[in-house]
């Protein structure tokens, strides 16, 4: 599943920001255009390498499947210089892209089985295009069960998407924040105590997680105690990438490239090497 | 089975409970409703009843001074709510709140302690089944604590 663009890999390509969305005092949500030619197709899960002129560049996965096919949409936080310079961009602008690289998530194979999306924070950026996916085509999946955290309810990120999957009958969504006040009407506590909670099939079901690695920890150890077996279990991985081809190694994950093997892996995979320190 | 014993063998909680047992510690259970924004207790009353929630949501919160309290956890269908009722001096050092309409089996702490307390075996499986619950909560609100989803 790992898709490499024709053109030389290296090279990227000039890009407009078409549009920019505030998503939180920190966060946005790009729309870029090509100015020349038509964007590369791509799949959920997978990211671009953003290029600030002048200052840098950082992987971004796809946050959205974009409903005009000529944009590539990217939710950004503002972390660091280059994510910092993305996230102060202004309609009009122009950045660099390399991409899509990477492998995607399992969405074709969940057909027929229960779906659990676990994101925490902005990790629900790279599972929206798989849950617009899913939900696009609903009657493909039994149940889908998506659980989100968050730090508190004003960092919660999409907050519109939510409440339009919340709306739907066919989807079961669960949100968690870690701190709250009295004026919060929803959970509080960690994604991963959702899980005991939520209905699905443990021997039929798909899981795929996005979020900071301990939440991922902790959200694995809750689906295994669930009944849900490693092979069926995918996290999306973030580790500091560089060339985006498996090259350079700067993304070495054991004996994966996150950029090429990753970013989403399968968790028997990388089990042996998940929890272990400074890899 | 009598209907509490029944609703009792139904918790999560008391799966796979000796039918005996179940009815010991249906003998010292009653239904509770609580109204959304009632509290089930408050931090400093004595813990002489903890509950199991049937169906709805409970809040547990800390009140501060000069703000609104903080809720640190809501619990829902199937969880327990309240330790200190193990423990001395068994009092509550949070408050509970009902989030909306809750339906929940009150157990009588002094009660259960009584029966656990004649009986090791019953007791035994009582910590056996309460342990992990509080557990698994110690390390949720380590991970709470965490902040992981902060800058970093």
């Amino acid at each position: 599943m790992v898709a490499v663009p024709a053109s030389d890999p290296f090279v990227p390509e000039i890009y407009r920001v078409r549009r920019v969305q505030r998503e939180l005092p920190d966060t946005v949500t790009l729309e870029l255009a090509p100015a020349s030619g038509a964007r590369p197709s791509f799949e959920p899960g997978q990211f671009n390498m953003l290029y600030v002129f002048g200052i840098g560049e950082v992987p971004i996965s796809m946050s959205a499947r974009a409903a005009d096919d000529g944009v590539f949409v990217h939710t950004v936080r503002d972390v660091g210089a280059v994510s910092g310079a993305l996230a102060r961009l202004a309609a009009g602008a122009t950045v660099g892209v390399r991409g899509p690289f990477g492998t995607s998530w399992p969405v074709r194979a969940a057909e027929g089985a229960d779906l659990v999306i676990v994101a925490g924070g902005l990790g629900l950026a790279p599972l929206r295009p798989a849950i617009q996916q899913v939900l696009a085509d609903r009657g493909r999946y039994r149940r889908v069960v998506i659980l989100v955290g968050s730090r508190t309810p004003t960092d919660l990120l999409f907050k519109s998407d939510l409440e339009e999957w919340r709306r739907r009958l066919d989807v079961d969504i669960d949100v968690t924040v870690d701190h709250a006040d009295g004026d919060w009407r929803g959970n509080v506590g960690v994604v991963p105590a959702l899980i005991p909670r939520a209905a699905f099939d443990p021997r039929d079901t798909l899981a795929l997680v996005c979020g900071p690695e301990v939440m991922m920890r902790f959200t694995v150890v809750a689906l295994r105690d669930a009944g849900v077996a490693d092979e069926r279990i995918y996290l999306s991985m973030e580790r500091n990438m560089k060339c985006a081809i498996g090259l350079c190694g700067h993304c070495q994950f054991g004996a994966a490239f996150v950029c090429k093997d990753g970013p989403v892996m399968r968790y028997d995979k990388i089990a042996a090497i998940f929890a272990v320190r400074e890899l | 089975m009598a209907g509490l014993e029944r609703v009792i063998a139904e918790q999560p909680l008391f799966a796979g409970l000796d039918r005996p047992y179940i009815e010991l510690v249906a003998g010292c259970g009653r239904n509770h409703r609580f109204e959304p924004e009632q509290y089930l207790f408050h931090e400093g009353d004595p813990a002489n009843e903890f509950f199991l929630i049937r169906q709805g949501k409970v809040a547990l919160e800390i009140a501060a001074p000069g703000r609104a309290p903080i809720v640190f956890a809501t619990l829902g269908e199937g969880e327990i709510v309240g330790a200190s009722w193990l423990v001395p001096p068994y009092r509550w050092m949070f408050d509970a709140r009902a989030v909306e309409l809750t339906r929940a089996i009150g157990i009588n702490a002094e009660c259960l302690r009584g029966k656990c307390e004649a009986d090791h075996h019953l007791g035994y499986e009582m910590m056996k089944r309460f342990l992990p619950v509080f557990v698994n909560r110690l390390h949720a609100t380590r991970l709470q604590i965490l902040d992981v989803y902060g800058r970093h």
